[in-house]
């Protein structure tokens, strides 16, 4: 199989993707002129960041002027479920070459998903495969969150109630994460940290201190969840 | 854009790139130190609850609409998500919904 056959093969699987970073995308470009700053911030953070999750919530902590020690924090807690992933792609993606530090950096929740799923044809040399995916990927996401940034920009868009696609994609990923974990204790800890955190403390720092909270009774209660 | 904004992007990019990295760089399959596996394998839904909490913390309880259309928003989502398992359509089903009721019905 040639380069642009592996190619079109991989912009076919690829194009559940495009649909969900066409949306998401341009609601995060949206959001990130709505908060005030420059639409080339959007794909400019595509690029330099690529984690739409953590994309998402950049925008709120830079509105809240957070320090640059807490970023680093919540960045290392919040895509601390990337290293799983790569935990798991470990063989996978190693025979991948020159691809490998390419495939690594652009490693995300959607891409991840296609690779676990898909099966690679048969014909296909599946490292250049693997990196079409993720390239196609990467590029839907930057183009997607300029294009809703400049959107954003030049037409009176009513934004009012788009910050709700946040919620609801933490609402997604918390489910799909929740279908696959093996205990559930983890989760009502997580939740009675952070509810209790939000009560006594308030909003503010309430993502660093409920994230802290949590792993400290989750190392708490590592002998009797690993019985 | 200031200068705190570009380094606070570098910085969470830097950190993404390294959590992205770091099994690559310390593992092979077998060798995932206990605690690391442990925290691991419980963390990243514990994280987006967490998230979850995040995402609506300022609704004001007390005061009109009491967070009704945020929760009416929440459920949607979440059965939009178990009956169709389409994330796209649980995420633009469930802004759209938002969306319309506090634009439509609630206007300020």
């Amino acid at each position: 199989m040639d380069s642009g056959k592996t190619f079109r093969t991989a912009f076919t699987a690829s194009i559940p993707v495009l649909l969900g970073y066409l949306a998401i995308g341009i609601a995060f470009g949206l959001l990130v002129v709505h908060a005030g700053f420059p639409w080339y911030l959007a794909p400019l953070m595509g690029i330099i960041i690529f984690a739409g999750a953590m994309q998402y919530l950049t925008i709120g902590l830079l509105t809240a002027g957070t320090g640059l020690a807490e970023i680093a924090a919540i960045t290392f807690f919040v895509n601390s479920r990337h290293t799983v992933y790569g935990i798991s792609l470990l063989d996978k993606f190693g025979g991948t070459g020159k691809y490998k530090p390419y495939l690594i950096y652009s490693l995300t929740d959607e891409t991840y998903a296609l690779f676990t799923s898909l099966d690679v044809p048969k014909e296909a040399d599946e490292p250049e495969f693997y990196f079409f995916i993720s390239l196609l990927n990467q590029s839907y996401w930057v183009c997607a969150s300029a294009l809703g940034a400049i959107l954003g920009k030049m037409l009176p868009i009513n934004t009012e109630g788009l910050d709700f696609a946040l919620v609801a994609l933490f609402m997604v990923l918390a489910l799909e994460q929740i279908k696959k974990s093996v205990s559930k204790i983890p989760l009502f800890i997580a939740l009675f940290a952070s509810v209790a955190v939000l009560v006594l403390l308030g909003p503010g720092n309430f993502l660093i201190v409920s994230l802290l909270l949590s792993i400290a009774v989750l190392l708490f209660f590592k002998r009797r969840l690993e019985e | 854009m200031t200068l705190h904004v570009l380094l606070s992007i570098c910085i969470a990019g830097v950190v993404t790139v390294f959590v992205r990295v770091l099994p690559f760089l310390f593992f092979r399959k077998r060798e995932v130190p206990g605690v690391i596996r442990y925290l691991e394998g419980h963390l990243p839904p514990m994280v987006m609850i967490i998230l979850v909490v995040y995402s609506i913390r300022n609704i004001q309880w007390t005061v009109f609409p009491h967070g009704i259309p945020v929760i009416a928003g929440m459920i949607l989502v979440t059965a939009l998500h178990l009956w169709k398992k389409n994330p796209l359509l649980s995420i633009f089903g469930g802004t759209v919904f938002y969306m319309a009721v506090i634009q439509l019905a609630l206007p300020s």
